[in-house]
């Protein structure tokens, strides 16, 4: 099989987005930094809910994980939890 | 512990270049969840074409389509006539705008598409200003408020005019389904467009998404904003079914809609007289949607 150089053919129609922003990090926005009480958490799914950024993961019975490569630290989070079981803390 | 109450399944990306606290993203993500994988979604100009960040990034699970300012009521019916012509009528075919790209400059195309009766969604994510470009004044920037180009300050040239009553307009064209949806509630959000699957015709939403930057607004206040717009009554939550209205949300005690003004930097500068002008407006209108609702009952 011979190689060939990639010519012009070889370009996409139109331009297609292919490679997931999940790659893009985004914590390095962040100024403060949400932090978990796990003994104040009734694991009630409204930080998960709210998440603008899609950085919070829990199941029905699991403390929220947060995802700091994308959270930006945005503290809807802290400021919805019906427990304040969430604190933000300033980054270093 | 508790059972999730909106779909678990995510179709939007972190990732995304959304400022913090950003009320249209939120917006998508509960939209997507509703409408599940079997959707197509058309994008103008506005603060969602730039959210997935530069090429060749993408941020959304389904097919996304960036089109002209003015054309997204256009390309959401050629998509509707495209995946009936391939036989899936299945498929929800969604248009997604900013209020700029809906009030203002997509009105003409949204008519059409509303007035020949295409079988599609249509989302308008209201942040109250063109807040992609830098928040300049749009149609639907309530009165008072502060924008690039309605400067407070020493000029006082902040916005006179009242907000433009999509929802009114899209009730003119005899739409089958209309509906205002906030962020602050997102079981209310899912359930609605939930119904619209089952309604042939188009659906038009008005979705309140604040957004913080252009509000002058702390972002981790944008749900609680959003639950002071509906119990104050300046953004009431209701629908219309083929010209009956329902109020899904009524507040038990209504917030003085000063409340809710003093919490964004855009209204700082307005003074007593104008905050008891903005509140008789508000309760005018509240009355107006409560009679409306009465009205309808026995029609």
């Amino acid at each position: 099989m011979t190689t060939r150089k990639a010519a012009h053919k070889d370009l996409p129609r139109m331009p297609i987005t292919t490679i997931p922003s999940t790659k893009v990090v985004t914590g390095f926005w962040r100024t403060f930094r949400p932090t978990l009480d796990e003994s104040k958490c009734i694991k009630c799914r409204i930080c998960w809910k709210f998440c603008p950024d899609v950085s919070i993961s829990m199941t029905d019975d699991s403390f929220p994980a947060f995802d700091y490569e994308h959270c930006k630290g945005c503290g809807i989070c802290a400021n919805e939890c019906p427990r304040k079981a969430i604190i933000m803390v300033m980054e270093e | 512990m508790a059972k999730a109450t909106i779909p678990e399944e995510e179709l939007m990306l972190s990732g995304h270049v959304g400022c913090l606290g950003c009320g249209a993203t939120l917006t998508m993500r509960y939209v997507l969840k509703a409408l599940g994988k079997n959707t197509v979604i058309s994008v103008p100009a506005c603060c969602w074409a730039v959210m997935p960040g530069p090429y060749p990034l993408r941020c959304l699970e389904i097919p996304m389509l960036y089109n002209a300012f003015e054309t997204t009521g256009a390309s959401i019916s050629g998509l509707r006539a495209a995946y009936d012509m391939k036989g899936r009528p299945d498929i929800n075919v969604l248009g997604f705008a900013g209020d700029g790209g809906t009030a203002d400059i997509g009105i003409q195309s949204l008519s059409g598409a509303v007035e020949r009766g295409d079988n599609v969604f249509y989302v308008m994510y209201d942040n109250e200003a063109y807040m992609n470009t830098g928040v300049q004044r749009s149609s639907s920037t309530p009165y008072g408020a502060w924008t690039t180009t309605t400067p407070g300050g020493t000029t006082g040239d902040w916005k006179r005019q009242p907000k433009k009553n999509m929802m009114e307009i899209m009730v003119a064209h005899r739409i089958p389904y209309a509906a205002t949806a906030s962020v602050a509630y997102p079981e209310d959000m899912v359930k609605k467009l939930r119904k619209g699957i089952d309604v042939r015709g188009p659906k038009f939403y008005h979705i309140y998404a604040p957004c913080p930057t252009g509000w002058r607004l702390s972002p981790d206040k944008t749900i609680e904003i959003s639950k002071l717009a509906t119990d104050s009554c300046i953004f009431p939550i209701y629908e219309v079914e083929n010209g009956i209205y329902t109020i899904n949300r009524k507040p038990a005690k209504k917030v003085p809609v000063r409340d809710y003004l003093r919490l964004q930097g855009r209204f700082r500068h307005l003074g007593e007289e104008e905050l008891n002008r903005i509140q008789e407006a508000v309760d005018w209108d509240w009355k107006l949607l409560l009679r409306k609702e009465e009205f309808m009952k026995d029609m």
